[in-house]
Formats: structure tokens, sequence, C-alpha cells
């Protein structure tokens, strides 16, 4: 599930901002559906929500950096984010998330330098019966293996 | 003759076994038989390590088969085709199977049978039995919640009953009804499970919910980790509207209802019902001081009824049966049942409902089969990354909420999280310590700062570091947490953190380091 990202563009976000001012508590589905365009919130992009939403910009920085999803830069065009909740701990994720660091040269959180791949933890996917499980591009995987995570590490090569 | 029906369920953790290249498969098994099929992508019946979980509609009920990969499609397929045939995989009349014989269904009655994307399957299964029941008296409806016993299924037990009458009472000119559906938990699928598999109980739940509080709008919080059941639950909001169960006449009533998904942005501490409330209102997700609570002042201001899911999805039944029906299962004060989930490393995880007061040790080594990996279970995390571990020793726990209070523990939202013998319990209480601080919303002092001062202090007692002083350190700032702290994040992470040290002290012994005075003398 890899969208189509756009680079930055002052009209698309004034678009996107658009489309969703006017719900109660625009912030939240405005930042995500920033994100869901440019990848990541630009930070042109700030001022506008703020302006639009009537708040300080420090306020609409304060909610972009508060919540774990919304980047301050681009992602990889793949994301692999493995669970690194109790669950999947009880199962063994501890060592497949050692071995993808191994083999992506990465540590979690980051972005590989000729923007491959991100590497990412995530807490939970709701996957805990059927763990250790991951997540790429959007596409959740379960009973998560080094065969397996292999073959997702492979995948982001791609 | 007419399509054959098979059951791919679309649910989450199936397709993350594969479902969906098996939905595939089974499409193009039947092209090559030149056979016209019917795919329902159902939700799951719970039994997870069965997953992919098929079934087949045949005379004689439903067949299943499982866990199908991708290289058993055809024989199954063909087995399938003779009305159910033999198969090494075949698992036979699902209800028949002894995980789902044992389990008393309610609030899952209709997971794993119905198709999520169809309003008129989950009417033809006992959908909207409540809901018309509930408008042709519409007074009753809190005394008939209050009355049944329910109580919050997020992890507070608040009874419902009593949070809607204040909603109730309250006078202005808008109220909401808010689900909570950021299942952050580990070991907790429950929610999910729900909203991909029966999304429409739990419209009419909170459908009933705002004809009895006098609220005509509500919003689903779904946490961002779960885009399957943000589609569904996106779906069958729109079917609903399309059907007439929402909008501005709910079934064909006066009352007026709607409903909106609002997705969370991967903050743990937004499962906290006031953070969440910020978060809905485009802030940053702070708890909220109480009071006021938010039955009086909840979301933008306004009397807000904030439920779990499951509460929310169980209050259906308990219109169409009544309250009697509902609280005549359980224990003490804990009324029903249980959606418990079974996890992490279990031989049979999955969803196991059952009415409260079945013991720990049951729901561990009868249902779950204890570990996968072979090994005996050493550890036992009940309610979420908040929850107390559970050591052998204290499985004869019944699974309710007193009891574990009693024994310093909590049942949360129902998840289990089994580890084997391998496990590091005092890797398990730094984990905990960390989670809560990164995790924290940063409001109030015992959690920001004690979780990053816990964290340090784990490390200082593992390394032999004037172990002693620092284990009196670690309760006394533990106890601050628990006491000082303005929400369960910072107030509860006390419990996997004390119990681990109270139940498996060997494990916080130093290992690598020899003897402790030998460091204390060196510092």
């Amino acid at each position: 599930m890899q969208t189509k990202i756009s680079g930055w563009d002052a009209n698309l976000a004034t678009e996107v901002i658009a489309g969703h001012k006017d719900r109660d508590g625009a912030m939240l589905p405005i930042l995500h559906g920033l994100q869901e365009v440019f990848g990541y919130i630009p930070e042109p992009a700030v001022p506008m929500v703020a302006e639009v939403l009537n708040v300080s910009r420090a306020e609409v920085h304060g909610v972009v950096t508060f919540y774990h999803d919304f980047r301050e830069a681009p992602a990889g065009r793949h994301v692999l984010k493995i669970c690194r909740a109790e669950a999947c701990q009880a199962t063994g994720c501890d060592a497949l998330a050692a071995r993808a660091e191994e083999k992506l040269g990465l540590k979690f959180g980051e972005t590989s330098a000729d923007g491959r791949v991100t590497l990412e933890p995530i807490y939970c996917l709701g996957l805990c019966s059927v763990s250790p499980s991951a997540m790429i591009d959007g596409r959740v995987v379960a009973r998560l293996d080094e065969k397996k995570l292999d073959a997702l590490i492979e995948e982001t090569a791609r | 003759m007419s399509a054959l029906r098979i059951y791919v369920p679309g649910d989450a953790a199936s397709v993350a076994c594969g479902a969906d290249d098996i939905a595939m498969a089974i499409r193009a098994a039947a092209a090559a038989h030149k056979v016209s099929v019917q795919i329902v992508r159902n939700g799951s019946r719970g039994l997870h390590w069965l997953e992919p979980m098929l079934e087949v509609e045949t005379d004689a009920g439903r067949i299943a088969y499982g866990p199908v990969e991708p290289a058993d499609v055809d024989s199954v397929f063909a087995a399938m085709l003779a009305d159910g045939g033999e198969h090494r995989l075949r698992i036979g009349v699902p209800e028949e199977h002894p995980f789902l014989k044992k389990q008393t269904r309610l609030t899952f009655a209709r997971c794993g049978i119905v198709d999520p994307r169809s309003l008129e399957d989950y009417c033809a299964h006992g959908g909207y039995r409540g809901l018309n029941r509930a408008l042709t008296k519409p007074a009753p409806i809190i005394d008939e919640i209050t009355q049944s016993g329910l109580r919050g299924r997020g992890g507070a037990g608040f009874p419902t009953g009593i949070k809607w009458k204040t909603v109730a009472e309250a006078n202005a000119d808008r109220k909401y009804i808010v689900c909570n559906a950021d299942e952050g938990d580990s070991g907790t699928f429950a929610d999910r499970m729900i909203m991909e598999g029966d999304p429409f109980v739990l419209i009419e739940g909170m459908t009933i919910a705002g004809i009895a509080v006098g609220a005509t709008k509500g919003y689903i919080y779904i946490r961002s980790e779960y885009p399957h059941a943000i589609d569904a639950m996106n779906d069958a909001i729109s079917s609903g509207r399309r059907g007439g169960v929402l909008g501005s006449t709910v079934c064909g009533s006066t009352y007026a209802f709607d409903l909106e998904v609002r997705v969370g942005a991967g903050a743990y501490v937004c499962g906290e019902e006031t953070a969440l409330l910020d978060s809905l209102e485009g802030k940053r997700g702070q708890v909220r001081a109480k009071p006021p609570l938010p039955a009086h002042k909840g979301l933008f201001g306004k009397p807000t009824v904030i439920n779990n899911v499951l509460s929310l999805a169980t209050v259906p039944i308990i219109m169409d049966k009544g309250a009697d029906f509902y609280k005549n299962f359980g224990k003490g004060r804990s009324r029903g049942t249980m959606p418990i989930q079974l996890a992490g490393n279990l031989k049979f995880g999955g969803l196991f409902e059952t009415a409260f007061g079945i013991t720990l040790g049951e729901l561990v080594d009868d249902i779950g089969g204890g570990c996968f990996t072979g090994r005996p279970v050493k550890a036992v995390q009940v309610g979420g990354p908040l929850g107390a571990y559970f050591p052998r020793a204290l499985f004869d726990t019944p699974f309710d909420y007193e009891a574990f209070a009693a024994r310093d523990g909590l049942i949360g939202h129902g998840g289990i999280v089994v580890f084997d013998d391998s496990v590091d319990m005092a890797k398990q209480a730094r984990f905990a310590m960390e989670f809560c601080s990164v995790e924290s919303c940063g409001k109030c002092t015992p959690c920001r700062i004690g979780s990053t001062r816990g964290v340090e202090t784990v490390d200082r007692i593992i390394k032999g570091i004037e172990r002693e002083k620092n284990l009196s350190v670690l309760t006394d700032l533990c106890n601050t947490m628990k006491f000082g702290s303005l929400c369960a994040l910072g107030g509860f992470t006390p419990y996997p953190v004390m119990s681990a040290l109270t139940h498996f002290p060997e494990d916080f012994k130093p290992k690598d380091f020899g003897a402790a005075p030998h460091l204390e003398a060196a510092e």
C-alpha cells in the first residue's frame, strides 16, 4: 500500500486543510490529511493550519510533535514497523528486532540514507494471539519468524 | 444450483496470517472447477491458532477448515465441494469445537458468523431487536443497563448505567456519545474483532446510548494502528445511513443519531478517556484533572458518555434479552460475561468470552493449553502494560474485578499475555517504566519524571549498585506514582513493576556483576 506522495505544494495543502476545516476538532483530521498527501507534515503547512483553526503556530507544533504518527520529515519509501509490545516480547520479538536492525543497518526510528526504508517500533497491532507481528507499508504480517522477517527486509530492497 | 458460500475471515489477524491470499486462491480454484462461489469475508471466530480458518456452508451447517496455507487451498476446496468432506485440516462444525463450546458468547454472539458488511445479515441474526425494544419504551433504558450490572469494559469497571444517568440528567443544548476504540493495551484485540467482525452491534449500542441520554451525535475514536477496523466501521456507518438506522429518523422513529469515525495518531495515553476527549477536540492528548467529569463537561465542554467498545457492544443484547438475563451470568459485583483475550506464548490463543469467575489457571492451562514453546509458564500479565504479572502461585485467582484488585492486580480490558520461563522479569519491569516514560502525556510530575527515574533505578538494581537502597527507592517511587498520578498511566505502571519485584525477586539479582557489596564499594 504505497501511496503516491506529493512534493510540497501550497495550493494542495490549502485544499487539504479546507477539506476538513469545518469539522469539529479539525486538527487531527487535517494533519492526517496532510501526511497522507505529503508523507509528513511539511513545516510551511504549520502556519497555514494555525491560521485556519485560529490557534498559534506553537499549538500546531505541539500537536504534531505530541503524536508518534506525525512525521516532521519524510519516511523512507518502505516503512517496516515491528511490534515491540509485551505479547510480541513473549514470543521473541526482541531477537527479531535486533535481526532487523542488523540486516538493515538501521536503528529503530531511522531511515536509510538512500531513503529506501524506515524502521520503526509499533506498540501493538492487536495481533497478540498470532504474535510476533509486523506491518510493512500498511500490510499486516503475523507469526513473524526469521524467514518471514528476511522476506520483508528483501521487500524493502525493491 | 446456487453459489457455494465460503467464509474467509477478513479480520486483521486472519489477514496477517494470509487470509487475503487464500481468498484469491479460492476464487482461482473455483474458476478452475467452473463452480460459482460466494466468498464472505466474515470476522474471526477467535480461534486464532487456526487462522486462516475457512468455512463452507452445507446442508448440515457450516464446516470449518484451518489453518489453511496457500498449498492447501486446492485440496480444501475439493473437500468443501464434497459437501464439507474429509480433510486433514477439517475442524467440523465450529460451534462444536471445545474452545467455542465452553464459551458464553453474548457480546460476541455474531462475530465470525455474520457478514460484517451487511446490515441485512446483522438484522437476520437478531440485530436491532435491542434498539426496537428501547424505542417502544425509551424511559427505562438506563434502568435496564443499571440493573444488568454492566461495568466499563475498558478497565475501570465503572457502572455504565450510572454514567449514562449522569449525562441524561445534565442540562445542555448538545450531548455526545464517544466510543473509546483506542485499544492500545498489548494483549488485547477484542475491540478490533468486534469492529471488524460485527460493526453494527457497536452502532446499535451507541444509538441506544444516544436515545437514552438525549445525544444525537457520536464519535468512534479508533487508533491508527487498526486500519482494517477503521475501514470496517466507516463502511458500516455508511450502510447504516443508507439503511435508515442512522440519520435524522433512526429506524423510522423521531430520534436522530449519527456517527463519525475519528482516527488517533499513535499516542497510547489517548486511551485514557479525558486525553481521548482532548485529542478529539484537536489538542495534544493530555489528561484532564477530574472533576469535572466527562459526564458533566466532556467533549467540547458538553455532557458526554464515553464508553469502551465492549461496553457499548454489550448494550444491544441487554436491551434485547433484559437486565436479568445478563446479570445472571458472572459472580459478585462482576456481572455478565467478559470477552477475554488469550495472547502471547500460548498454544491456543484467541478470544474467549465467558462469565466472570473462571480462574486464571483454567484460562492459561486448560483453555490456552500452556506455552506453545513447550516450556513452563512463568508469568502472566493480565490487563495490558499497566497490569500486574501473576505467577503460577496465584493461578487460582478468579477472573473478576474485585478478585484481581484484592491481589494487587487488575483485569483491565481483559487481555492475558503469557510468558514462558525464558522471560526476565527485571527486564519486563524496566520495560513498564520505559513505556510509561515514552507515552506519558507530561501533565503530571509523578508519571512524567517518575517513570524516567524508575528506568534508572531498575537499571541500578539490575547492576547491583546499592541494591537495597535502590529497591526501597523503587518501592517509594511506585507508591508516589500510584497515588500521585493524574491517570492510570502513571498510576498503574507500578502494578507490573511491583508485581515483578514481589513475585520474581530472583530476577532482580545482579547477573553479570558478581556480588553486590563489591560494586557498592566501587561506587
